[in-house]
């Protein structure tokens, strides 16, 4: 049984989608528990998977139907793909949890049909994680892209169009992809990852243009998924106009499995010394990864629109992530990795405080943040915590990644990098200190405007009254915010058992 | 010349599905109809099939089902048989490709209740108000 555990990992949400679409009837109630029970037995398996992994210190190889490796397509979970895989689930539950009244006021109708692309989003994302096999990988990419629009449409409105637009965008980018699979096919015969590797590795697929090419189009397909710099241009319309519990499920964890993806094809299918001496974009990767980080946090800043905010950031932390990746060491490769974890639980955990606003307020704009800290005294600590996190004040969990991004930019003296990171950070501070100034104080001149012509000035303090979110609202947020400092404080636990043992040979 | 001419006829599938890469491209970007975007997207995806798909022909190759030689010896050559493989990935790739274009028309459907029109600049124009 407990071999079985890797295939569960997906089977489990796969299935519980397809019963999700049948049980309309059973009512909202029926199906937020299946989805929860779904979601916490998926999130068990990723658990036990990766104990697996870190007990044996070995690869787990799953072979689907038990067809050997060239032919057969393998399952293979390592500490990078367990880690990511607890992180997917862990991230989908909580965002479950969160939806009991959030996804009923964005979705009145047919909310099993929500839950049921909710809970395939999540068993394509698990899929990418934990494939072996370069097509594989494109069908899951697709799935969880496919549900992802569905999602994604459902905020209806102005959602309509934006979607539209991430719809051309991703199928540009999948299908980029898919062409780059078909150029390493035609050179090496070979879909499988670990088999590529070895067949890429002779001298004269070194040499090919062919196989350049091939990964030239692999990593522009999966740049364009992940919204890197000059390719990001879809996704803040897509994503701010989604539904609450859609945003708090996408935003984290999508693009963050795409930096994964890219992760598994520069080390796992390519090599270090490919990337880094064949290949060598380093240099103009850095570049964009810096603009991307500062043009990502100084568009966040004019952004009056909190969930456009928030997406300019992810478009920084990507940024942060690719150059992390591609200052070609292990400090940086570190920094990457360990910013997959920090940014996803992060971003969460601001999407969620943003969410309970926007759900208790109606409001999306900052105008919303006021008096926060008297309203809903609860999600205003989360949302410090996260905004710590993304400033990078420690102990949470964004200080000790930027600072091995930032040992990883200055060994390979990348001082641009160092630079953007450190000017991203302190516009991240400036904007959130300005948006916790109105949380406390109230927008000064603001509350003049509006409230100035009915009932006078200085009409701010005790008197707001308290209107916390609900409790299943509060419950994933608290925790969320507290994995954030969790994982800060055992920074060097998780760094040592997981994350060290993934670094590539040769960095 | 000749050279020239010879290295395009030789290679004519790849050619070929790259014209319509770029064709369908051009539609994704430039049109500003939804639906001519759509139309694009469609043709862009066709190309790379038909890409998978042309790699797998060999010349005299057959179906990809052992054969008998007149002694009732299994034919157990490579060259003899087309690669199904590209095919096999081809036709989950064509069912993707279906999904994406139903949804991409559901989407069309909605932007065109939603703002009346399903020209770009009209949309957007829509969106401003």
């Amino acid at each position: 049984m407990i071999d079985q555990v890797p295939a569960l990992i997906i089977i489990i949400p796969l299935f519980a989608s397809l019963f999700l679409t049948l049980v309309g009837s059973l009512g909202h109630r029926f199906s937020y528990i299946l989805l929860i029970a779904a979601l916490a037995a998926t999130f068990a398996c990723s658990l036990l998977t990766l104990g697996l992994v870190v007990d044996d210190n070995q690869t787990i190889q799953y072979r689907m139907g038990d067809w050997p490796p060239p032919l057969g397509i393998e399952l293979v979970i390592d500490h990078l793909s367990g880690v990511v895989l607890v992180l997917i689930a862990g991230c989908a539950l909580l965002t479950a949890m969160y939806s009991l009244h959030p996804a009923k006021q964005d979705n009145p109708d047919r909310l099993n049909h929500y839950y049921a692309l909710f809970i395939l989003l999540v068993t394509g994302l698990l899929g990418m994680t934990a494939s072996g096999d370069l097509f594989n990988l494109y069908v899951l990419l697709e799935i969880s892209a496919l549900s992802s629009y569905g999602l994604l449409a459902r905020g209806r409105g102005p959602a309509y169009f934006a979607t539209f637009k991430y719809l051309i965008v991703g199928t540009i980018g999948a299908c980029f992809y898919l062409l780059g699979v078909g150029y390493l096919y035609i050179m090496t015969g070979s879909l499988n990852m670990v088999d590529l590797t070895a067949l890429l590795s002779q001298p004269e697929l070194q040499e090919s243009v062919s196989v350049r090419i091939g990964f030239t189009l692999i990593i522009l397909g999966i740049w364009i998924k992940m919204a890197l710099f000059p390719l990001h241009a879809w996704m803040p319309n897509a994503y701010s106009k989604a539904g609450t519990t859609t945003a708090c499920l996408i935003a984290p964890l999508m693009t963050k499995v795409s930096v994964y993806i890219m992760l598994r094809i520069m080390f796992t299918v390519f090599s270090v010394d490919y990337i880094f001496n064949s290949i060598a974009w380093s240099h103009l990767v850095i570049y964009l990864a810096s603009a991307a980080a500062v043009v990502g946090m100084i568009a966040a800043l004019a952004q009056s629109d909190l969930r456009k905010m928030l997406t300019y950031i992810i478009v920084a932390e990507i940024g942060y992530m690719t150059g992390g990746a591609w200052v070609a060491n292990a400090s940086g490769f570190i920094g990457a990795t360990y910013h997959i974890l920090a940014d996803g639980l992060m971003t969460l955990c601001l999407f969620m405080a943003v969410g309970a606003v926007i759900y208790r307020t109606g409001d999306a704009s900052k105008t919303a943040m006021r008096n926060l800290f008297q309203k809903m005294p609860v999600t205003a600590v989360v949302l410090v915590i996260g905004a710590a996190s993304i400033i990078g004040i420690p102990p949470t969990c964004g200080f000790f990644s930027k600072w091995y991004l930032i040992q990883g930019a200055a060994q390979a003296e990348a001082w641009v990098f160092v630079a953007a990171l450190l000017i991203a950070s302190l516009v991240a501070a400036i904007m959130f200190f300005r948006l916790l100034e109105i949380a406390f104080f109230g927008d000064l001149d603001a509350t003049d405007e509006h409230e100035g012509s009915q009932h006078g000035h200085g009409h701010h303090g005790p008197a707001v009254a308290r209107e916390e979110a609900p409790l299943s609202m509060l419950i994933p947020m608290v925790i969320t915010a507290v994995a954030v400092i969790v994982l800060g404080v055992y920074t060097k636990e998780v760094v040592n058992y997981f994350i060290i043992w993934s670094v590539p040979v040769g960095l | 010349m000749e050279d020239l001419f010879l290295f395009i006829v030789a290679n004519y599938n790849y050619w070929a599905s790259l014209i319509l890469l770029f064709i369908g491209l051009y539609g994704m970007v430039a049109k500003n109809n939804l639906m001519k975007k759509i139309i694009g997207m469609v043709i862009f995806q066709t190309a790379i099939l038909l890409f998978f798909v042309s790699v797998a022909v060999k010349r005299g190759a057959s179906v990809p089902i052992i054969k008998f030689t007149a002694d009732n010896q299994p034919i157990l050559e490579a060259t003899a048989y087309a690669n199904p493989l590209p095919h096999v990935l081809i036709l989950t790739a064509i069912v993707v490709g279906v999904a994406t274009l139903g949804v991409a028309l559901a989407i069309l459907q909605k932007i065109q209740r939603v703002h009346g029109t399903i020209e770009e600049d009209e949309v957007l124009e829509d969106l401003r108000k």
